[in-house]
């Protein structure tokens, strides 16, 4: 049973909770109604805020499918922070991404005692003002001017040139395939298809060396299939 | 039923890679006790330099001119909140203002060392440093604050900051005024103005290399763990 279902963390971890997690909310009166929903409210964050705490303890401990969740719920608190920050809605998910990522890498950091949420809207909130940072840099570098760029001739162009390439490519695809099988399906995925090493030896049920060894050899063989001064 | 777009497909997938033989993780200890980690590190070197320094020495100048342990303490204490600044700000959600915790320290080290240097000048056989020595004292400083700064950078980058140019800045700080406190083993007499000039010369070019160079390198940590 994976650790954060099994309720051990939630006993002995977290001794000192902060019972709000960060979230003020005002409850003035607990005899009043808007005061009870106030209080149920702010238990609801703190129950989800402890969820994540214990996921991200569970994470830390290598369990991935606590690890899914937890990024999974991550992505509306990140959302928010981001639209809060003023950043456009179509660069938000990059937001989304780059704080995926930094919470990815820092991970170990993360004390469970403290709130997750909190945690993740201060990464959140430093991610989205880079983010802000870099479109503001960009913009004072480069203009943006589809028509200008479309209207634009290009000096270099050459009609002949899409059938040279044709005929090039076919060369190079008549080479490849004259090779010997292991060493075609080598080129096949790691160069033409850019997997990894690690992805292409589980696919091919390969080891990384052989692949490794095949791919230089095929490679040779190519440079001297295709020589461009002949 | 809805069908996903293709931004969240993306984060689906990123989510899944990310989630995917998952590597457990060493928690990092709090900061203070990892800046006394290497604190301990400063104390073990303090240890051997005190076995081959002439400590009668020290102790005949410290008792003479006893603000000479203003200087001290302020370098000292420089490393230490330096130290501890460090590895606060090494961590994602740290704030900025953290950099300014050694900040009463360093006033503290500047103006006894100041005062130190005026007296060279105010009271007559007062023993200043010559420019030979000035020159060691800078090869000193720099010497030891290398060693000291890889600790340093080695456990920082253990972490994963977001401030990387801020951090490696204070943990200049920290090596070159750990290195600073332990020259006093070895500099029995106050600092003249060119002797002065070359310790802050010695902290400065620490302080610039571990903000050029582990600034750098702490920054090319993103994504990369």
């Amino acid at each position: 049973m994976p650790l954060y279902e099994s309720g051990a963390l939630m006993q002995d971890s977290f001794p000192c909770y902060p019972i709000t997690a960060g979230v003020t909310l005002a409850t003035s009166s607990r005899s009043t109604q808007a005061g009870r929903r106030a209080d149920h409210f702010r238990t609801q964050i703190s129950d989800s805020d402890l969820r994540r705490s214990v996921w991200m303890a569970a994470a830390q401990t290598g369990d991935g499918v606590a690890y899914q969740a937890l990024l999974r719920e991550c992505i509306p608190i990140i959302k928010n922070v981001a639209r809060r920050r003023g950043v456009s809605v179509d660069r938000i998910d990059d937001v989304v991404q780059e704080v995926l990522l930094t919470v990815h890498c820092a991970r170990q950091t993360y004390d469970p005692s403290r709130s997750f949420t909190v945690w993740l809207c201060v990464i959140a909130d430093r991610r989205a003002i880079d983010l802000l940072r870099r479109i503001r840099r960009q913009d004072l570098r480069e203009v943006h001017a589809p028509l200008a760029f479309e209207d634009h001739a290009d000096q270099s162009a050459d009609p002949t040139r899409w059938l040279v390439h044709t005929d090039t490519s076919g060369v190079v695809t008549r080479a490849i395939a004259s090779l010997p099988p292991r060493q075609r399906q080598a080129v096949q995925h790691l160069v033409l298809e850019e997997r990894s090493l690690a992805d292409t030896a589980a696919l091919t049920r390969r080891s990384a060396g052989s692949l490794k060894v095949n791919l230089h050899r095929a490679l040779k063989a190519l440079r001297d299939k295709i020589r461009p001064w002949d | 039923m809805n069908r996903p777009s293709n931004t969240e497909a993306s984060n689906e997938r990123l989510i899944s890679e990310l989630a995917r033989d998952l590597a457990p993780v060493q928690r990092l200890r709090p900061p203070s006790v990892r800046a006394l980690t290497w604190l301990t590190v400063v104390a073990a070197t303090a240890i051997v330099l005190a076995a081959i320094a002439d400590l009668s020495a020290l102790a005949h100048r410290l008792s003479a001119a006893p603000d000479m342990w203003l200087s001290v303490i302020g370098s000292t204490l420089t490393a230490i909140l330096a130290a501890v600044a460090a590895f606060k700000l090494c961590l994602p959600d740290a704030r900025p203002a953290w950099a300014l915790l050694p900040l009463p320290a360093v006033l503290l080290w500047v103006v006894a060392s100041g005062v130190g240097c005026l007296r060279t000048w105010l009271v007559p056989g007062t023993h200043a440093a010559d420019l030979s020595e000035a020159r060691d004292c800078l090869l000193f400083i720099v010497g030891l604050a290398v060693p000291l700064s890889v600790v340093l950078f080695i456990m920082l980058r253990r972490a994963y900051t977001l401030q990387p140019a801020l951090t490696a800045l204070i943990a200049g700080l920290a090596s070159a005024a750990a290195a600073a406190s332990l020259l006093n083993f070895f500099h029995p007499f106050d600092a003249a103005a060119t002797d002065l000039a070359m310790h802050a010369s010695a902290v400065t070019i620490v302080i610039g290399a571990n903000w050029g160079f582990s600034g750098r390198l702490l920054a090319s940590n993103f994504f990369t763990q």
